[in-house]
This record gives structure tokens, sequence and C-alpha cells, in this order.
């Protein structure tokens, strides 16, 4: 599924100052039950976000109407645990197109580069910048450019690049994804096959 | 230029190299289960593609099936439609489907290697992060997401930056009572969960050298736990003979052929890697897990670590320990246990069932235990019955489910309750893994069986060494 363009991003952030944030919390494996790429969102963080009743933990962020936009930052090692594409689907479905944080686990990040959800890994200390800029003010703005490779906190002007491969990086700009490229090769592909033993 | 066994297998795999981008991989072997696969198929169908060599995927039905009365139908209409459609995109495609209540049926990690589909020098990937469990024969094995599995369907290959590489060394012999689990868990600990993140491991030394083709499996299958895309050990006799005349290895002159590839399949003496670490075997206890990632592991004869002493934000650590009900400093044996769970594809092999079988033999299970016992294929399930095993466990007072992942994610309905404790021998204790409020301790065949007869964390030497004694 090709997905949508991403250029230069510009919004109020949701802060989840907590390490080793694992994809089963991202969504909780009772809910990988569809056949169907719909509604991840609503079970995004869900045993987080909800009492087993269903109703609202009013202390997790997501409850909180304070704070809302299209970038999520965790703290470090972020997406670890089970592949489940889910994960990043529902961080797509809920509404976040960017997610920040000191370190990625792999298979959460290149997930999230496959749907264009773009990981943004800054140094520890931009990290702990983001998180107290947020928290003196919800509604500061957070610029992420894609084109330049930066991220920019709009009221102090602090900036930091971030790396992505350029392969990646015109994937994202375009939206396209790695399957248009691979079915453009099948006959290089088909000629490797034959050389394979097994 | 000398290379590493991962370097060997990996660029023999590399269709095309991007500029500043990944390597175009091929994949020899692609397995699929229910969860993962749907989507790919979706989208597969929605651009109008084909499954471009159906022969290199291999479908079994594991994470959502019932572990009890499998020849009825499955309750859950969700899990039944998942299950349904892998049946219907398998058959669509002509791909091997071993659905539930097939014969070889069971844990995709499990039926892989038993069936002789995991071969040394092979790519092999699955929408599941516990693929790396087939790095244990030589081969290159990880799990993906599912735009992936798309990917392979459609083309064979993935794309995929060349991830660095790391040698973990375990020299020296392992004390009594000590598993390839306790090796794992251990190895986790001194590294964290992170500690591995971009790399790919070889393991290696005298410790693995040592170890059965089932335990190699169990460390590359934890692979992962530690952020590593994989784990791999180089090839060698046992790995031959474990693979011999199975099902899909190759015969005849294809094995002679396979075999002289597969020799060449070591490291070189000066192969560098890009971080190398030594541990020594004499050093490892029985572990366990007091926390909520499989890297917050001690020995079982440990206390709890002060915040202070451990590496990583202490609100992170309160939090996990919080969700634990547990306290700094607290001992880890003694405590009262609900549940015991022997299965998933860490664990779920004849070897870990002869070791439970080994503990509990002539005794009887507490009282206070709740114990799932899940094999995790059917040709294991075989195994415990030929051997003998069922009526051990049986005389205990334990009862013998049928395969599955069951209770390591709790997708089916093999739930710890809220608030329950388990000794589990799978691979994650993250909140709610086993069912919505459950709390898990990771723990070794040997200390799962322990707990189970004493009801509390127990530390098997203790049981095995009356055993030795009597």
């Amino acid at each position: 599924m090709a997905y949508d363009k991403f250029n230069i991003l510009t919004s109020t952030a949701v802060p989840l100052p907590i390490e080793n944030v694992d994809t089963d919390q991202i969504i909780p494996a009772r809910f990988l039950k569809a056949t169907e790429r719909k509604g991840f969102g609503d079970n995004l963080f869900r045993d987080w976000r909800y009492n087993s009743d269903d109703t609202p933990k009013e202390d997790f962020v997501l409850n909180n109407p304070t704070y809302s936009g299209k970038i999520l930052v965790g703290g470090k090692n972020f997406g670890s645990g089970s592949s489940r594409e889910h994960a990043a689907w529902a961080v797509y479905d809920y509404g976040f197109r960017c997610v920040v944080s000191s370190f990625f686990a792999d298979i959460f990040r290149g997930n999230c580069l496959n749907i264009g959800v773009l990981p943004v890994q800054v140094s520890p200390e931009f990290l702990e910048k983001i998180f107290s800029v947020i928290d003196a003010d919800p509604n500061t703005e957070i610029e992420v450019n894609l084109p330049e490779q930066t991220i920019t906190l709009k009221a102090s002007g602090e900036s930091e690049s971030f790396e992505i491969n350029s392969y990646k990086k015109e994937n994202m700009l375009n939206g396209y994804d790695d399957i248009d490229y691979l079915t453009k090769m099948k006959s290089e592909i088909q000629e490797f096959a034959a050389e394979r033993p097994f | 230029m000398s290379k590493t066994l991962f370097d060997k297998v990996w660029d023999s795999h590399v269709v095309r190299k991007i500029e500043n981008g990944p390597d175009v991989f091929f994949i020899d072997r692609h397995f699929i289960h229910e969860v993962t696969s749907p989507v790919a198929f979706l989208g597969l169908k929605s651009r109008g593609n084909t499954v471009l060599y159906p022969e290199r995927t291999f479908a079994t039905a594991d994470h959502n099936t019932p572990t009890i009365n499998q020849h009825l139908p499955v309750e859950d209409p969700l899990s039944a439609n998942q299950l349904k459609a892998l049946e219907e995109n398998a058959a669509a495609w002509g791909i091997s489907h071993w659905g539930l209540g097939h014969q070889k049926n069971g844990i995709v990690h499990v039926v892989g290697p038993e069936n002789g589909i995991t071969l040394p020098g092979a790519t092999i990937v699955c929408g599941d992060s516990h693929t790396s469990t087939h790095g244990a024969f030589g081969a290159i094995a990880f799990g993906i997401g599912t735009s992936e599995v798309e990917m392979v369907l459609s083309s064979q290959c993935i794309m995929q930056p060349k991830p660095k590489k790391m040698r973990i060394n375990v020299d020296g012999a392992l004390g009594f009572g000590v598993t390839p689990k306790d090796v794992a868990l251990y190895i986790i600990s001194q590294l964290t969960t992170s500690g591995a993140t971009g790399y790919f491991v070889e393991y290696a030394g005298e410790v693995f050298r040592n170890m059965t083709m089932e335990g190699r499996m169990t460390v590359c299958n934890l692979s992962i736990e530690m952020g590593a895309r994989g784990g791999m050990i180089a090839p060698d006799e046992k790995t031959y003979e474990y693979i011999k005349d199975r099902l899909h290895t190759p015969k005849g002159e294809a094995w002679d052929t396979a075999m002289e590839y597969w020799k060449t399949l070591s490291t070189d003496e000066d192969a560098v890697f890009d971080k190398e670490l030594t541990f020594n075997g004499s050093d490892i206890e029985p572990m366990i897990t007091y926390g909520t990632n499989p890297g917050m592991g001690i020995g079982i004869t440990n206390n709890i670590p002060d915040a202070e002493m451990v590496e990583g934000g202490v609100a992170t650590y309160k939090k996990s320990l919080g969700y634990m009900d547990f306290n700094e400093g607290e001992a880890m044996i003694g405590k009262k246990v609900d549940y015991v769970f022997l299965g998933s594809c860490t664990n779920g092999r004849i070897e870990d069932f002869r070791a439970f079988a080994s503990i509990v033999k002539g005794k009887k299970k507490a009282e206070n235990i709740t114990a799932w016992l899940v094999p995790g294929s059917h040709i294991v399930e075989d195994k415990i019955k030929e051997e003998g095993l069922l009526e051990i466990i049986t005389e205990a007072g334990f009862t013998l489910r049928e395969p599955g992942c069951s209770a390591c994610l709790a997708m089916n309905a093999d739930k710890i309750p809220a608030g329950k404790l388990a000794v589990s021998t799978s691979n994650r204790n993250f909140e709610g893994r086993q069912g919505p409020g459950s709390r898990t301790l990771l723990a070794s065949p040997l200390v799962a069986a322990a707990t189970a007869v004493t009801g509390v964390v127990t530390d098997p030497r203790t049981l095995l060494k009356e055993e030795a004694l009597a």
C-alpha cells in the first residue's frame, strides 16, 4: 500500500517519557485478530489507556486533552519486542505521522518507514529538552523537516539533525514503497533465484 | 578478504546493492502464520501482484489456535476468521499449509527445523520476531513486518540495510542445573533489551559448541530480546546430524552439494566484528526475571536489585516493579506462584519436556499451581508419548495440552488472569503479555518444574540434588 507523502510536519506533540515501550503495550496481542488494516488506533496503548471495564485511565497522556498532535515522543528503546506491524498501524491510525525517541528497536523502525510514519532519532539530551519544553508548554510546536533532515523546537529555534538513508527519504517524500521498487526488478530476481542451491 | 559467518550468508543473498540505501535481499524460505499474513495477501491482491515462488513459502497456524479440543470448531469467531483466511490464501496461491489438526501442525519455529525446511546458509524470514530461532542452524533468520511479508510473497526479496556484526563468546562449562535458557537470559541481563540493537549476533565458544541443536535454538530464539535482529551459530556435525533425512532436507546428490557449501560456513580466523563480548559459562546460575522486560533477570538465588544499581531511568524501573508488585531487595526464591507455563517457540521442544519430567517424576503438582504444558508441535507431542514422559507428568498431576503458541502471547483462551503470578518458559514478560494484568517470571523448564511441584519460586538444583542423593 503506497502511503501519504511526508515533507515538513509542524505540530504539537504527545509526550510518553517511558523507556523500553514494547509493541505489546503499543497494541496488545488480543487486538491482532483483524484480517484487514482497519481501526487499530482505537486500541493504541490499550491497557495503559483503558481500565479493564473499558473506562479511560485519566492519568494516561492520550486521555489528557492538554496534549495532542501528530508527533509522538517516546523514551529510549521505543518499539521493542514483537515484530507486529500492527503497532505501527495503530500509531498511524491514531493520527501520528512521526515518532521521536533517542533510540528505536530495529523492526519497529523499519515497519514505521514502510507505512509512512517517520521515526526520528535524536540525542538523549535533545529528547530531554523536548520533554521539558512540552511539559512547560503543551501547545509548543515542533517542526520535523524531512528534506533538511532537521527537528526544530519552534519557540526557541533549537534544532538537531537526524539520519535517514537517501533511498528511504526519497520514498517518504514521494509516497513510494519498497514493493513498487521490487516489482520493477522481477527478472533480475528471477535470474538470481535460478542460481540458488535450495 | 576475511569474512564472518554472517557476511558469507548475507553477501551471497544480495541481489542488488542500493547506494546509501538498503540491500535487495533474497529470501530462501518464508514462513507465514494466521496473524501477520492476511493484510499482506490483501495488499498483494489490491496491487494485482502474484506470489512469485509459492514453493518457498510455508504456512502453519499457531498464534491463535486453541490448545484443547482442537478437533472442535474454533470458538472465537475472530480467531476462526484468521485461520480461515490463512487456509484460503494458501490454497489460492498453492502454498503448503499445515493448519489446525494437520499432523505437521505446530509453532512455526518448531515445525520449520523438525521438517528440514530450516537449513544452514539459508535466509529465512517470518512475520514473527522469534524467527531468529532458525539461526541455530547457521541460517540468517529474522522477523519482519507485514509490509515485508507482502514483499516476500510478491518478489521473494526484502530491502534491508546490512546490520552490524557482534560475536558473543561463552567459554568454559555450564554448572549443574544451568540450561541454554539460563545462558540466554544471562546474556540479555548483561546487555539489556537494547544492547544488541542494530547488530546480528554470532554465538561462539565452548558452551555453544557443546550445546544440543534444541539448546542452540533456545539461545538464538531469544536474540531479539536483547534487540538483535537475529543470532546464528556455525553449523557442525550436530547440525548435519539433526537435519539429515528430514522431510524437506536435500537428499542424495543435492545433499552432497549442499554439504560442500555448508562446510564453508564458519567465521574466518582473522575476520573482524564491530563488537565482541566474552562471558564465562561458570558464572551463570539458573536465571529468573523479576521485571517487565527480558533484560530484567537475575540468578535465582539473588535479590531484586536496587534502582540505583540498574542501567536506565529510575522512573521506568520503579514503574516496572510496581506492575510486578515487587520491591527492591526482595528475594525471588519462595515467592508464591499461581501458574506455570511450559511451552512456546523458546522452550516447547522434546528436551524441554524431558527436563520438566526429570524434576516432577515421582512428585506431585502443588495445589496452588495451575499448569499449562503445551508442546511446540504434534511431532513433539508424539515424542512425549513415545518416550513415556506423558505417564510421568500425568502421575505427577499434570495434563498435556495440544500444540500452539498458547499463553506465550495469550491470543487464544490461554490467558493468565489479572494479578496472577506465572513462571513461564516463554520469551517475554512484558506487562499483560500473558493476559491483561498478568505477571510473568521467565525461567527455564527446570525452574518451571521445580516451581510447579513446590508452589513457590524454587531453585531446581535443590530438587535435583535430592534426586542425586536418593
